[in-house]
């Protein structure tokens, strides 16, 4: 798991995560912890832990959590920014929960330009649940419910949410990174940091995907997992930056 | 009777096929039975365990409150189930992952070296038919012959040379308790 | 007894409506009823039938206010957040009198709760859980052989009588494997056509138009009379029940599903003990066998409700026996499964007490 080299983030509780071994959740939990410390924003962040893996995020995380309802966290995150403009609020949430039951709410918050960040645990599948098709499982990828892989004619496309969104022009900044690397974990660091600056400056909605192993339900080991994420995730889901209003494409609200 | 009968272990040990073998067994002998595994979520890694009742009667309640048998693959699990099953009940334990004697002193004890015997055997993963073969040989709540055919039906499709395994290791953990 | 095959609850669901000729199956995955959606996602497809995985359980019931308003068998299932979510599809369903089978896997609320088994979504499933004036015809099967049998039952309900018809399942019944025998479905001949309602079919003449909204002054009133005579003929011929050792009872237990397992296994135990308990099993939370506890009342004093939820059961209990037996509560809660001697004790404690006492676990 992740590599303890400067010592626990005041945002972290000293817990050790119930995360299956070479999970990605566990990085991308911590990389905010980080970042929330490094912005000295403990006092006043809340964080929203949706329904899935991350469903405990409050028992790693030394800042209120609230969670939400499948698929809700971007409208109660709406609720809270509107009605404490000074909270600094942090949407977390899976694939499951922000592009299939929550693609509505996570479309409107975006477009009407909400002042919060969104990080987007991409794994392909439904971990919490034990391995369902999810809006991002790739075609040909098997699940509980498509044994035999996913079929685009029958079940539609994997969808990539930082095209998707990347156009409404509530959107400040959306990027997609990755944790299979200690240099791609680096860069999502880079974009969070990035969303919360965008959202202490009243810029507009942050999106920050990461694509990340399920080992447990790909039914690989941490390691192979990391090489079929490599070989095939990132294949279909290209890192990068989508949207960056201050890079002179729009955005902001 | 000694017919309510919970097998635990850790994730991967294959605690749940114990006890689907178990039940199918029962019904394959025309008995009544039930399965009931404990259930839970994603995060895995932790102990998992399942009750299968195996009775000559109708089974009224599938719950099993008291058992009268454990069977029991790991440390952990003796730790949590060896106080609730039944005075004069069964504990069935694999000395193999557990090297402490069982406290109590109102049930009868089957050591299984599960492991070792499976090592034996050629397959480590079949420790759990090696428990298998001994509770049924010794508390005949189903027969070994029928744990055997019973395998056929719940591994269906699995490879000649994993379930020849698998009966060996119920055969050796059979003898081991004749 | 050797043509029996040993299924988890939850499959056997799936295999069922797969022989009942289900036509469309939308879901969305929710513990603990996962190997339903799973099952149907292989069987449906196997068969050349319509399976979705939707994204949403808004949209699932949605998808099958579609499918059956084109005149399809259509089911759908989940578990207490998602059945939740439904109520609103359900609610027009209902009032578009449109044929869907559902199930609901209990599990502990409110909120996200737990995954347990649970019964304590009883007010929702029987009190409509949506808006407006509707029923839902509700079975509440104890073993994996009747999720089996209702399931052919619930299709059957509901085409005949235009209406949403659901099993109530809990946590245990979903994930638990028994014997079950593969009985062979046969449609009953006497079930209505839908030729003169579906949508999308070439033969009908006039056009249809499908609605629960009926704007005009009394409209909607004349509607949902409509509504109550079919309920009414629901009531009259749809209760089941069951009753056992009733004959020289001084006291009852009331339970159904799961908790009528464990509360027949206590009543063996209590016999032996010499208490003379009999009980009576509802099958039908909807409608609920008023008339049979009502006169059951006349003779028995005291009944004890057995249910997975605080207290919601026993309240169609009090309405059926109108105030002429005590009824008292054994209620557990979220996971909490009732146990054999808790309820051995409570009937003791009953049948020493005196006057009005209604005694509860908690
Ligand atoms: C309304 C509702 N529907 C379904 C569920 C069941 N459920 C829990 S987690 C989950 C999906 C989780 O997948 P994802 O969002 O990808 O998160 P992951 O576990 O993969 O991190 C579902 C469907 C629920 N809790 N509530
Ligand atoms: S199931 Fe997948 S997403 Fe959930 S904790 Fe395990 S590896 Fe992580
Ligand atoms: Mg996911």
């Amino acid at each position: 798991m992740e590599q303890q080299v400067f010592g626990m983030p005041k945002a972290m509780k000293p817990e050790q995560t119930l995360y299956c071994p070479g999970c990605g959740h566990g990085v991308a939990h911590r990389l905010v912890a980080e970042l929330v410390d490094e912005f000295g924003l403990r006092d006043r962040a809340i964080g929203i832990a949706p329904v899935g893996c991350s469903v405990f995020a409050d028992k790693y995380w030394n800042f209120d959590v609230i969670s939400a309802a499948h698929g809700r966290a971007p409208a109660v995150a709406t609720g809270m920014k509107r009605g404490r403009p000074d909270s600094f609020v942090i949407c977390y949430q899976g694939d499951g929960d922000l592009a299939a039951i929550g693609t509505a709410e996570t479309i409107h918050a975006a477009n009407r330009g909400e002042h919060f960040v969104t990080i987007f645990v991409n794994n392909a599948i439904y971990g919490m649940t034990g391995g369902q098709m999810a809006p991002t499982t790739l075609i040909g990828q098997p699940s509980q419910t498509c044994q035999l892989g996913r079929d685009a004619a029958m079940m539609g496309h994997p969808i990539r949410v930082c095209e998707l969104i990347k156009d409404l022009p509530g959107v400040a900044f959306a990027a997609r990174g990755s944790v299979d690397t200690p240099k791609n974990v680096l860069t999502v660091k880079k974009h969070i940091k990035k969303g919360f600056q965008n959202s202490i400056d009243g810029k507009g909605w942050s999106l920050i995907e990461i694509v990340s192993p399920c080992p447990t339900n790909w039914g690989m080991t941490p390691r192979k997992a990391l090489t079929w994420l490599r070989e095939n995730m990132l294949e279909h889901y290209e890192l990068g930056v989508f949207r960056d209003c201050d890079a002179g494409n729009g955005g902001g609200a | 009777m000694n017919n309510k009968i919970r097998c635990a272990g850790f994730g991967g040990q294959g605690i749940v096929l114990m006890g689907k073998l178990l039940a199918q067994a029962g019904m394959m002998e025309d008995k009544h039975t039930t399965f009931f595994p404990q259930y839970g979520a994603a995060m895995r890694g932790g102990t998992a365990n399942c009750n299968v009742i195996v009775s000559d009667d109708d089974v009224a309640s599938p719950m099993v409150e008291t058992p009268d048998v454990i069977l029991i693959m790991n440390g952990p699990s003796l730790d949590k189930f060896e106080p609730v099953v039944k005075s004069g009940g069964w504990i069935f334990y694999n000395t193999s992952l557990i090297d402490r004697e069982v406290e109590r002193d109102d049930v009868q004890v089957v050591k299984v070296p599960a492991n070792e015997i499976a090592d034996e055997v050629g397959s480590t993963r079949s420790a759990n038919m090696v428990m298998l073969g001994a509770v049924a040989e010794k508390l005949g709540v189903v027969k070994v012959d029928t744990l055997i055919k019973a395998l056929d039906v719940t591994l269906h499709g699995k490879g000649e040379k994993l379930m020849n395994l698998n009966r060996e290791a119920m055969k050796r953990g059979a003898a081991l308790a004749a | 007894m050797s043509d029996r095959v040993l299924m988890k609850g939850n499959e056997a669901i799936g295999e069922a409506a797969v022989q009942a000729g289900c036509q469309c199956y939308f879901g969305y995955p929710i513990t603990p009823q996962n190997e339903l959606t799973a099952y149907m996602s292989k069987r449906m497809i196997e068969e050349g039938r319509v399976f979705i995985q939707s994204e949403s359980e808004i949209a699932a019931i949605n998808m099958c206010f579609g499918a059956a308003a084109v005149g399809m068998r259509t089911m759908t299932s989940s578990s207490g957040p998602g059945i939740s979510l439904k109520q609103e599809g359900i609610s027009y369903m209902a009032g578009a009198e449109l044929p869907m089978f559902f199930v609901n896997v209990m599990r502990g609320g409110p909120g996200l709760g737990n995954i347990a088994p649970s019964q304590a979504d009883y007010f929702q499933c029987t009190r409509g859980g949506g808006h407006g004036d509707y029923r839902t015809v509700v079975y509440a099967p104890s073993d994996v052989q009747e999720l089996y049998d209702y399931t052919f039952l619930g299709f059957d309900t509901a085409d005949r009588y235009r209406i949403p018809t659901m099993i109530a399942a809990d946590g245990i019944l979903g994930q638990m494997m028994e014997p079950l025998v593969l009985t062979e479905y046969k449609q009953p001949t006497d079930l209505p056509s839908k030729q003169p309602w579906q949508l999308g079919d070439p033969s009908t003449q006039e056009p249809i138009w499908m609605t629960s909204v009926h704007l005009g002054e009394g409209k909607l009133e004349a509607h949902n009379l409509k509504l109550q005579k079919k309920h009414d003929l629901i009531e009259a011929n749809e209760v089941r029940y069951e009753e056992t050792m009733l004959d020289d009872a001084e006291i009852v237990i009331v339970a159904y599903g799961t908790s009528a397992r464990v509360a027949k296994a206590a009543m063996l135990k209590a016999r032996e003990a010499g208490i003379k308990v009999g009980m009576f099993r509802p099958i039908t939370l909807w409608p609920f066998p008023n008339p049979q506890l009502n006169a059951l009342a006349d003779r028995i004093d005291n009944f004890l409700t057995v249910e997975m939820s605080l207290g919601q059961m026993i309240e169609d209990v009090r309405l059926a026996t109108c105030g002429k037996a005590r009824i008292h509560l054994h209620g557990r809660t979220a996971g909490g499964v009732p146990v054999e001697d808790d309820i051995v004790d409570q009937l003791k404690k009953i049948l020493a007490s005196k006057g009005d006492e209604i005694i509860r676990n908690f």
